[in-house]
C-alpha cells in the first residue's frame, strides 16, 4: 500500500500512527468541503440539482416506479433513470444486487463527490492508481433510515410457508420455507451498509459510522465528520446520507405518521408542499442521496483542493416529545445556537437559511418559532432556500444535498428560485421568488427529525 | 470550546443494563461470574422448526415501577424500554434522582443544565411488528399472476399497520424516549453500524465531551432481533449457532453466535463536573478507536487489519504502548472484552488481531466473551461489555468464557475458560479494553482505566 500523496510537501504527510503525535492534546483543525455528490429527482449531480432549482423546477410527479393509484399519497419526487451498475467498478457490479436502493444512491453520490474533488481512489478498474489520501486517513459517516425490505421478494417466499386457511405458518417457514429468501437478504437492508459498501469501494479504512436519527441523519454525519476530522483521526471523509422510501412500505410508513399530502390526480402535482403555510396540507417524499468529500483544511490547501466551503459551526440538540410550538422547538434552537457560538458569529451575519421546511404546517411552525427565538423580528428579512417544492422530503438524504446546495450558493453569490404555490406564514421569508444573486458569506443549514433530534451547521465562504 | 488544549479527562458515573441475565448491576454480575447461562428457548414466537431455536431472552421492563411519566412511553417498542430501563438505573447510579420520583433533572448538585446534557446511543431498529407485516403480504399475493396485487396490498395495510407501531420500529426512537424522560436537550445522535454500534456510541460521545459540547452524555445502546425475520436474516448467514450444546467462542466446535436482547447505558462527564457535583467516578475512559475493514461486506478482512487499527488508535489515544510492561511485569492492558461472537470466522480473526496488536504480550492478556453466557446483544453488545470492563476494574473480577470445551489451534490466548478468575492477588485490573466489530465491517476499541485523582 503506497502512502505518498502526490503533491503534497513530506512535512504534511501524517502518518498512520496519528494519535500519536498530539496525544493527549487536543486539536481542533478547520473542515472544508471540497467535493459534491448529490442524486435527485433533478438529475444526477450535484449540478444538476442546482440548475433544475435555478430555474425553479420542481421534480415532484405522480409515483411511476410502482402503481401507487391504491395509496392516498401517489406523488413524490424519484431519481429518473438511474442505474447503480453505471456508477461502480465493474468488478463490483456484482454487488449491486445485493443493495437497496438506499445503498444503491449512496454509492453512486459518494462516485460523483470524489470524482468532483478530484480525488483519486480505489473507485475504478484500474489497478494503478496511488490514491490521493492513504486508506487509514478517510472516514466514513453515512446517514440512513429505516429501510424496508421489497415486499414482493419477500411474499414470494414468504407464500411457500401457508397453511390449509391460506395463512403464514412459522412451522413450515422454519421447516425450509424461508430457504426461498436469498442468503445475503439482511445485508441488503441493514443501515450500516450504505457506508460499508462506500468504504470497500473507495477503501476508505479511517472511522466509518452510520448515524440513524431521521431527518437529522446527514447534518450529524456532517457534525461527526467534522469532529473527526478536528480530532486529527482522520484527513478526509465521505459525510451527508441517503434514503429512498419510494416503496410501498416506506410510502404507508410515512402516510401513518401524517408527514404526507393526500393527493389528488387533479391537482398539479408541484403544488403540494408549501413550506410555512399554515394552509398546507402535508409533505412529499423525494429520494435523495447527498454525499460530500469534507477535507482538512491544511491538507486540502495542501494538495491545491478548491472549497467550495468551509465548516464553521456545528450543533446539535434534543427537543422534547410533546408540548407547544415553543418548547418542542427547544433542541433547533440549542442546535442553532450552539453552531453560532462555535462559529463565533452574532445572528446577525447569518446571510440565508437553508431549513428542513418539510411543508407539514405543525412542523413548519415549530421550525419557525425556533428561528424567531434565534433571529427575532429579523427572520422575516433572512432569506429561506426551501428545496422541498422542488425535491421532496429525503429524510436521511435531505441534510447531505442540503449541503450540497448551500456549498453552490457560496461558490456562486447565488440563491435560486423559490417555488410556492401558497402564502408563508409572514415571519418567514420562503415564499415564491426567482433566482438573484446574492453576497453570501455565512448560510445556516438546519434539520429536524421525527423524533425529535435535531441539527444546524453553518457553512461560510472559505 | 475548552480552556485548556488538553484533553478533557472522561469517567463514568453511572450504569445499567437489561439483560437476559437480568437487569441490576450487581445481580448480573455475580450471575456473569458464575457463568450462568441466558439461552432458552425462542418463547416471542414459535420458532420450534427453526434451524436455530434457541436464544438468550430478556425479562421485558414494567416502566411503571420505574419512570414517573410511564404512560408517555406506552407505545415504546421493546428495545426503547430496555434503554428506558437502563437508563434509569445509570441515572440513579449516577447520583443524579430516581425517575420513579418527578422533577429528575434537577435532583442532582449542581442543578444539570438540560442543554449540556446529550445522548448517543448505537440502537437498533425496534420490533418489526411481523404478524401484521406478513399478512397484509400474503393477503395481497396474487397467485395467478405470482406478484403483489398494490392494491390489496393497500388496503391490507392501512387496515393492519398502526402509526404507533410502525414509527416506533424507527432506531432513533430509544433516544427520542430517553431525551423526554430525562429531560435531555443537548447533543443527540444514534447510530447503527450493527454489532459495533454502541461501542461506538460512547466513543464518540467520549469526543462530544471531550471537546466541551456537553458536560453529561447518556450513552450506550439497545436492541432485539428477536422475531422472525430477523432470526431468518441471520440463519440466511450462517451466522447464528445451531446446536445449543456446541462450543462457546473460541472452542474448536463453535458454530455460530446466539442471539440475544438488551440494552446497556452508562453516563459519562467530564472529570470536572463529576467531581463539582460530588459524583463518584466508576472507571476513566481514556481511548477510542474506530475503523473500516473496507474489505468485504461478508467477510472480515483475513488478517484482522481492520481490528489491529480500531485497537492501535484506541491505544494511542490512551497513550499506552501495547508492547511494553510494567515494574510488576504486568501487560499494559489487563483484561480485553472480546467481540468474540463464537462465529469460526470472528473468533480466529480476533485472535490474530490481537496477536498482532500486542504480539509477546498477548498470551498474557486474559480475553473473555460474556457472549458465552448472554448471547449477541448485536447493537446493545458492545454497551453491556463496557459495563462488563467497568465491573471488572472495580472488582479485579474476571468473567469466564464458558463452553470452551476443545481448544482451537488458531485461537491460542488467554480465553479465561470457563471459570471466573480473581485478579485481585496481581493486583487486579487497572486498564481494560473491548473490542466491538460491525457486520460489514465497522470496528470500535474503548480503553478505560481504573479512576484515580
Amino acid at each position: 500500500m503506497s502512502h505518498a500523496i502526490p503533491g503534497f510537501p513530506n512535512h504534511f504527510f501524517i502518518s498512520p500512527t496519528r494519535r500519536w503525535l498530539h496525544s493527549p492534546r487536543m486539536l481542533d483543525r478547520q473542515v472544508v468541503i471540497t467535493g459534491l455528490g448529490a442524486i435527485t429527482g433533478l438529475g444526477i449531480g450535484a449540478e444538476a440539482a442546482w440548475q433544475g432549482l435555478l430555474e425553479g423546477r420542481s421534480a415532484l410527479a405522480p409515483i411511476k416506479s410502482f402503481d401507487a393509484s391504491a395509496f392516498p399519497c401517489r406523488i413524490a419526487a424519484e431519481i429518473p433513470d438511474f442505474s447503480a451498475r453505471d456508477f461502480v467498478p465493474k468488478s463490483y457490479r456484482k454487488a449491486v444486487k445485493v443493495m437497496a436502493r438506499d445503498i444503491q444512491i449512496a454509492v453512486a453520490a459518494a462516485r460523483l463527490a470524489v470524482q468532483d474533488a478530484r480525488l483519486v481512489t480505489t473507485d475504478t478498474d484500474d489497478e494503478d492508481i496511488t490514491p490521493t489520501y492513504a486508506p487509514d486517513r478517510v472516514g466514513c459517516q453515512i446517514g440512513a433510515g429505516l429501510i424496508a425490505c421489497e415486499i414482493d421478494e419477500l411474499t414470494r417466499a414468504l407464500v411457500s410457508s401457508l397453511d390449509d386457511q391460506g395463512r403464514f405458518d412459522l412451522r413450515a417457514w422454519g421447516k425450509g420455507g424461508m430457504n426461498n429468501l436469498p442468503p445475503l437478504w439482511l445485508l441488503k437492508y441493514l443501515p450500516n451498509m450504505l457506508a460499508c459498501h462506500v468504504t470497500i469501494i473507495h477503501d476508505a479504512q479511517g472511522p466509518s459510522n452510520t448515524i440513524t436519527c431521521a431527518e437529522a441523519s446527514g447534518l450529524l454525519s456532517a457534525g461527526e465528520s467534522m469532529r473527526v476530522i478536528a480530532r486529527g483521526d482522520a484527513d478526509c471523509c465521505f459525510t451527508g446520507g441517503a434514503e429512498a422510501k419510494i416503496n410501498p412500505m416506506g410510502l404507508t410508513r410515512m402516510d401513518l405518521a401524517q408527514r404526507l399530502a393526500r393527493t389528488s390526480a387533479d391537482a398539479d402535482p408541484t403544488s403540494y408542499v408549501r413550506p410555512y403555510d399554515p394552509q398546507a396540507t402535508g409533505g412529499l417524499l423525494g429520494e435523495l442521496a447527498g454525499i460530500c468529500i469534507v477535507e482538512a483544511a491544511q491538507t486540502a490547501t495542501a494538495r491545491g483542493a478548491r472549497p467550495y466551503a468551509k465548516i464553521s459551526g456545528f450543533g446539535a440538540g434534543h427537543s422534547p416529545r410533546r408540548g407547544n410550538p415553543r418548547e418542542l422547538a427547544e433542541g433547533l434552537i440549542a442546535a442553532i445556537e450552539a453552531a453560532l457560538k462555535q462559529a463565533n458569529l452574532a445572528p446577525d451575519r447569518i446571510d440565508a437559511i437553508l431549513p428542513h421546511a418539510s411543508g407539514i404546517p405543525e412542523v413548519d411552525q415549530v421550525e419557525a418559532a425556533a428561528l424567531e427565538a434565534v433571529f427575532g423580528p429579523k427572520t422575516a428579512e433572512i432569506p429561506c432556500i426551501t428545496i422541498t417544492p422542488n425535491l421532496g422530503d429525503g429524510m436521511a438524504g435531505s441534510g447531505g444535498v442540503a449541503l450540497c446546495i448551500a456549498s453552490m450558493c457560496l461558490r456562486h453569490q447565488s440563491l435560486p428560485a423559490r417555488i410556492h404555490h401558497g402564502s408563508p406564514a409572514n415571519n418567514i421569508l420562503a415564499g415564491a421568488a426567482t433566482q438573484r444573486d446574492a453576497g453570501l458569506n455565512n448560510i445556516l443549514v438546519c434539520s429536524n427529525a421525527l423524533g425529535g433530534q435535531n441539527a444546524a451547521m453553518i457553512l461560510s465562504k472559505p | 470550546m475548552t480552556t485548556s488544549d488538553r484533553k478533557p479527562r472522561v469517567v463514568i458515573t453511572g450504569a445499567g443494563w437489561v439483560t437476559p441475565l437480568g437487569d441490576t448491576i450487581d445481580g448480573v454480575w455475580q450471575r456473569l461470574l458464575r457463568g450462568d447461562s441466558g439461552v432458552g428457548d425462542i418463547r416471542r414466537f414459535d420458532a420450534s422448526t427453526f434451524v436455530s431455536n434457541f436464544v438468550a431472552q430478556t425479562q421485558e421492563p414494567d416502566l411503571s415501577r420505574i419512570l414517573a411519566d410511564h404512560e408517555h412511553h406506552a407505545d415504546a417498542a421493546v428495545n426503547t424500554r430496555f434503554a428506558l430501563s437502563a437508563t434509569a438505573q445509570a441515572w440513579k447510579q449516577a447520583g443524579l434522582g430516581d425517575p420513579a420520583t418527578p422533577g429528575r433533572l434537577n435532583a442532582g448538585f449542581p442543578a444539570l443544565n438540560p442543554r449540556r446534557v446529550g445522548i448517543y446511543l448505537g440502537s437498533g431498529e425496534g420490533l418489526l411488528d411481523s404478524d401484521n407485516f406478513f399478512a397484509t403480504n400474503i393477503a395481497a399475493w396474487n397467485a395467478e399472476k405470482r406478484d403483489i396485487d398494490l392494491g390489496a396490498w393497500a388496503e391490507a395495510a392501512y387496515q393492519r399497520l398502526s402509526a404507533a407501531r410502525e414509527l416506533e420500529q424507527e432506531p432513533n426512537m430509544p433516544v427520542s424516549h430517553i431525551a423526554d424522560a430525562f429531560g435531555a436537550r443537548g447533543p443527540a445522535f444514534n447510530c447503527l453500524t450493527a454489532c459495533a454500534a454502541s461501542t461506538q456510541a460512547i466513543g464518540e460521545a467520549t469526543e462530544i465531551i471531550r471537546r466541551g459540547e456537553a458536560d453529561v452524555m447518556i450513552t450506550g445502546g439497545a436492541h432485539t432481533m428477536v422475531h422472525p425475520l430477523g432470526i431468518t436474516g441471520f440463519i440466511r448467514l450462517t451466522a447464528l449457532s445451531a446446536d445449543r450444546n456446541a462450543g462457546g467462542p473460541f472452542s474448536l466446535n463453535r458454530d455460530g453466535f446466539t442471539m440475544g436482547e438488551g440494552a446497556g447505558i452508562i453516563i459519562i462527564e467530564a472529570l470536572e463536573h463529576a467531581l463539582a457535583r460530588g459524583a463518584t467516578p466508576l472507571a476513566e475512559i481514556v481511548g477510542f478507536g474506530s475503523s473500516a475493514d473496507a474489505f468485504r461486506i461478508t467477510d472480515i478482512q483475513p488478517e484482522g487489519l481492520g481490528a489491529i487499527a480500531a485497537m492501535t488508535e484506541a491505544l494511542e489515544d490512551a497513550g499506552i504502548d501495547p508492547l511494553a510492561r510494567d515494574e510488576n511485569g504486568r501487560p499494559p492492558i489487563h483484561y480485553i472484552s472480546a467481540h468474540g461472537t463464537g462465529t469460526k470466522e470472528n473468533d480466529s480473526i480476533e485472535s490474530r488481531a490481537v496477536k498482532g496488536m500486542f504480539k509477546h504480550n498477548a498470551p498474557d492478556i486474559p480475553m473473555s466473551s460474556i457472549k458465552s453466557m448472554m448471547g449477541h446483544l448485536i447493537a446493545a453488545a458492545g454497551a453491556v461489555e463496557c459495563i462488563t470492563c467497568v465491573q471488572t476494574i472495580r472488582t479485579g473480577m474476571l468473567p469466564p468464557t464458558m463452553r470452551l470445551n476443545t481448544p482451537d489451534p488458531n485461537c491460542d490466548l488467554d480465553y479465561v475458560p470457563n471459570k471466573a478468575r480473581d485478579c485481585n492477588p496481581v493486583g487486579g485490573v487497572e486498564v481494560a479494553l473491548s473490542n466491538s466489530f460491525g457486520f460489514g465491517g465497522q470496528n470500535d476499541t474503548l480503553v478505560l482505566k481504573r479512576y484515580s485523582g
